[in-house]
């Protein structure tokens, strides 16, 4: 088993070195001079020129790429061209908002569709499952900005009982920090606890017919026991590497609604460093999101050996 | 047993009683504090390195300000030079400088203050985005410590205004290369906190150098909201108390209904054009350009793309720039006499263009409503989008490949780009090249705006782009907050009179 976790952590890292090429050469095909986008509309050549040279553009490529690896692994990710400050100060900023809402938004959407999801496979046919089921439906129809901007409507314009937006800051204090963040949060959980609560229903579902509940059941457990001893742990797989899916989906998918509530989250600062050409902070942003992908997936394949004895068994 | 503090309940008594007396004098406190949402937030803080109107709009008068300065009106007046005076010849321009004025860090600001930032925005390795406006400046002198004079190669009749530019912002040597980040000016205010991504902080200065002009407002505080339905929530929530440009027309008209909240629809200096790009043909035919530019009902066009706020124009200037002469009715709505045009240029049955369009819904909107109106012409309109900056810039601006995009040009005064050769519009006519050389030359002001007056004609008539129409500065904010600009002569969110009336 130590040797299998060695073996992914070699690929891991293969991976990332593979990405942060990747990542640097698909930089520099984007159309757009940074140069010319700074000046806007009535830029002069020499004006552009002299630009250009300040911000090291006429350097050639792997000159920049070394630069870049280089400074990363001293620790020194570089200075955005759009803000002028460090960017690893600027990505810390925006995971400050990014990771609490993440882990707020996949706490509250487990808490919800777990027991969903179990008692309508438990149930299969009743009216918790067609309730569930239903229910589930209209969640994944529905997009999370659309649903940010309903609660906004109804929590902050009408009842005016949460910020309708923006982000005080953790040094403002917990409790108005996570104020901030809560709306967001449920806006995020609720299509996602929609996709888990029928991943776990039909996961359970499918576990409940194999040979080993089977067993269980004719060694004499009640169906109760059967459900929770055997099929709940074994359906957990399916659901984990959803979750995993959804965690990666949550910090650098989350831009919409993090547009809607006006949050200074991870997303939005990828799509503005895009906007703005600003391409040292593109690149950071896209290796440490590609970093947090493949940890996921990492620790995701690591809860296998946890959840299923057999894996265990055979590594 | 525990002693009872007998005394708290009847002073808290006494308190209420006091406070239901006089709710005003006790409960009220004066408001002093303001935020204000913007949809983009500016990149870096220096007007003077970088182009991006959201910079000016924080900065300009607040943190920073100039030689001279524009008002609400669009007139220049001003500001850290007291007075000034000029040459017979229009070739020397010396300015008094005010003597009494310091930056936020403290540094005196001089005559030697004054040439240094004219000489950096002009100066080899300058990226001033408007250093065209620096380029008659032949040389600049300390005379003393309050006397500032500028000589010039060429007279220059917009000196004055261009001074008032946030790209020609007073700045201070030992602060001017960090300005991006930790901007320091001659302003009424200085910057607090700059969170990315979020918000801007500003307050008060202390030391601010016009008591005339000190500012009501202890602090203000810029937010940064993309998203209009966001934009619409957090006013209608009181979470700002003031949006000066409202990014959806569709959902402003809501908010007019609102009691507690002024809505002023005013103008802009963002001009819509669809630009032709005038290298190639059949663009190269101004017939043809003049029967595109009568197919068009700017007024039908204006209540598709902006629910019907805007200004139609007929020219390349608007209705806030002095000298504005109204051309609208140069090529009004006429498809039968634009069918008459084209068959003329050769095109009986039309052709086929593409336009480039940039993703704001503004640009969006306008080539759907272009696409339909060419189509009663006979000609056929394809929409090819393009991401704006850095598409657009690299394939329209730079390269030159297209047939016609459209974009809001958001220089004010910026009809001089047509007599640059190297521009997007490729367009060339020597009578204009000669229109805007006299009135940038002219000395006297009358004939400064008449060339002006010329140069409008001569686009009006010839057509190098469709004028379409002013962009509305819709603005919603408090109704009790006063002072705000309804006009935008110039991008800026100039915060000195903004004051709550109660």
């Amino acid at each position: 088993m130590l040797r299998m976790i060695a073996w992914r952590l070699a690929g891991l890292l293969a991976t990332l070195l593979a990405v942060s090429v990747v990542v640097f050469l698909v930089m520099d095909v984007l159309p757009g001079d940074p140069a010319a986008i700074m000046l806007g509309t009535s830029a002069r050549p020499d004006t552009l020129a002299a630009l250009r040279l300040e911000l090291g553009l006429d350097q050639p490529l792997p000159l920049r790429f070394a630069a870049w690896i280089g400074g990363a692994l001293t620790g020194d990710f570089g200075t955005s061209r759009t803000y002028g400050v460090p960017v690893a100060g600027l990505i810390l900023d925006r995971l400050a908002v990014t990771l609490p809402l993440a882990l707020m938004a996949i706490t509250l959407s487990v808490v919800l569709a777990l027991p969903l999801g179990i008692l309508a496979a438990s149930r299969r046919g009743s009216f918790w499952d067609v309730a569930a089921t239903g229910v589930a439906q209209a969640g994944v129809a529905m997009p999370n900005f659309w649903v940010g901007l309903l609660l906004i409507l109804v929590f902050a314009s009408t009842l005016g009982i949460m910020p309708s937006g923006g982000f005080p800051g953790w040094d403002a204090g917990i409790g108005p920090a996570l104020a901030a963040l809560t709306l967001p949060a449920v806006a995020l959980a609720l299509p996602q606890a929609a996709v888990l609560t029928r991943v776990t229903r039909s996961a359970v579902l499918d576990v409940l017919h194999e040979d080993f509940v089977r067993t269980a059941r004719a060694k004499g457990l009640t169906k109760r026991a059967a459900l929770w001893r055997h099929a709940v742990p074994n359906a957990l797989l399916p659901v984990v590497t959803v979750i995993g899916l959804q965690f990666t989906f949550l910090i650098a998918g989350a831009v919409l609604v993090e547009n809607v509530f006006g949050l200074p989250g991870l997303g939005s600062l990828a799509v503005q460093a895009l906007q703005q050409r600003d391409l040292i902070v593109m690149q950071d942003v896209v290796l440490l999101l590609a970093t947090l992908v493949i940890v996921v997936n990492f620790l995701v394949d690591l809860s296998y050996l946890v959840l299923d004895p057999r894996l265990r068994a055979s590594a | 047993m525990p002693i009872r503090p007998a005394g708290l309940p009847v002073l808290a008594a006494l308190a209420m009683l006091v406070a239901a007396a006089f709710p005003g004098a006790v409960l009220a406190q004066p408001r002093d504090t303001v935020t204000v949402g913007m949809a983009i937030e500016p990149a870096g803080l220096d007007p003077t390195a970088a182009a991006p109107v959201a910079i000016g709009q924080v900065t300009w008068q607040n943190i920073y300000e100039g030689l001279t300065r524009i008002d609400r009106d669009g007139a220049v007046q001003p500001q850290l030079a007291r007075e000034w005076s000029i040459s017979e010849d229009g070739l020397t321009y010396v300015f008094t400088l005010r003597d009494d004025v310091s930056f936020s860090n403290g540094v005196a600001f001089t005559a030697e203050t004054a040439k240094f930032t004219l000489d950096r925005a002009r100066g080899e390795a300058s990226t001033n985005p408007q250093k065209q406006f620096f380029a008659t400046i032949l040389s600049v002198e300390a005379t003393d410590p309050q006397t500032l004079t500028v000589t010039l190669s060429q007279p220059t009749g917009n000196l004055l205004y261009w001074l008032a530019w946030p790209a020609a912002v007073m700045v201070e040597p030992g602060s001017a290369a960090t300005n991006n980040v930790r901007p320091v000016g001659t302003g009424p205010f200085e910057l607090a906190e700059w969170r990315q991504g979020d918000r801007i902080e500003l307050r008060r200065r202390d030391d601010y150098w016009n008591p005339d002009d000190r500012p009501a407002l202890a602090a203000a505080t810029f937010r940064f909201l993309a998203d209009p339905q966001a934009q619409a929530a957090a006013i209608r929530s009181g979470d700002i108390d003031a949006i000066p440009e409202f990014a959806a027309p569709e959902l402003y008209a809501a908010l007019e209904d609102e009691a507690d909240l002024t809505t002023v629809v005013g103008n802009t200096e963002l001009k819509v054009v669809a630009g032709l790009n005038g290298r190639k043909a059949p663009f190269d035919d101004p017939r043809v350009r003049q029967a595109l530019m009568m197919a068009v009902d700017r007024n039908a066009l204006i209540e598709g793309v902006h629910a019907g706020y805007g200004e139609p124009i007929g020219s390349h200037y608007t209705p806030n720039d002095p000298g504005y002469v109204d051309l609208t009715a140069v090529h009004p709505y006429d498809p039968a006499a634009a069918k008459r045009l084209l068959a003329e240029a050769g095109y009986p049955d039309g052709f086929s263009l593409s336009i480039k369009t940039p993703q704001m819904s503004y640009a969006i909107r306008s080539a759907e409503v272009l696409q339909a109106f060419l189509a009663e012409i006979g000609v056929t309109l394809e929409i090819v989008p393009t991401e704006f900056p850095a598409r657009w810039v690299d394939e329209v601006f730079t390269r030159h490949d297209f047939d016609m995009t459209i974009v809001a040009h958001a220089e004010p005064l910026d009809i001089g780009i047509y007599a640059r050769p190297d521009y997007y519009f490729g367009y060339a006519n020597p009578a204009f090249d000669a229109a805007i050389v006299a009135a940038e030359t002219a000395t006297d002001p009358e004939e400064r705006l008449a060339r002006y007056g010329d140069a409008q004609r001569i686009l009006a008539d010839e057509v190098p782009a469709l004028y379409l129409f002013v962009m509305p500065k819709l603005g919603v904010w408090n109704a009790a907050l006063t002072g705000l600009w309804e006009n935008e002569p110039i991008p800026s969110n100039d915060l000195t009179d903004v004051a709550w009336s109660n």
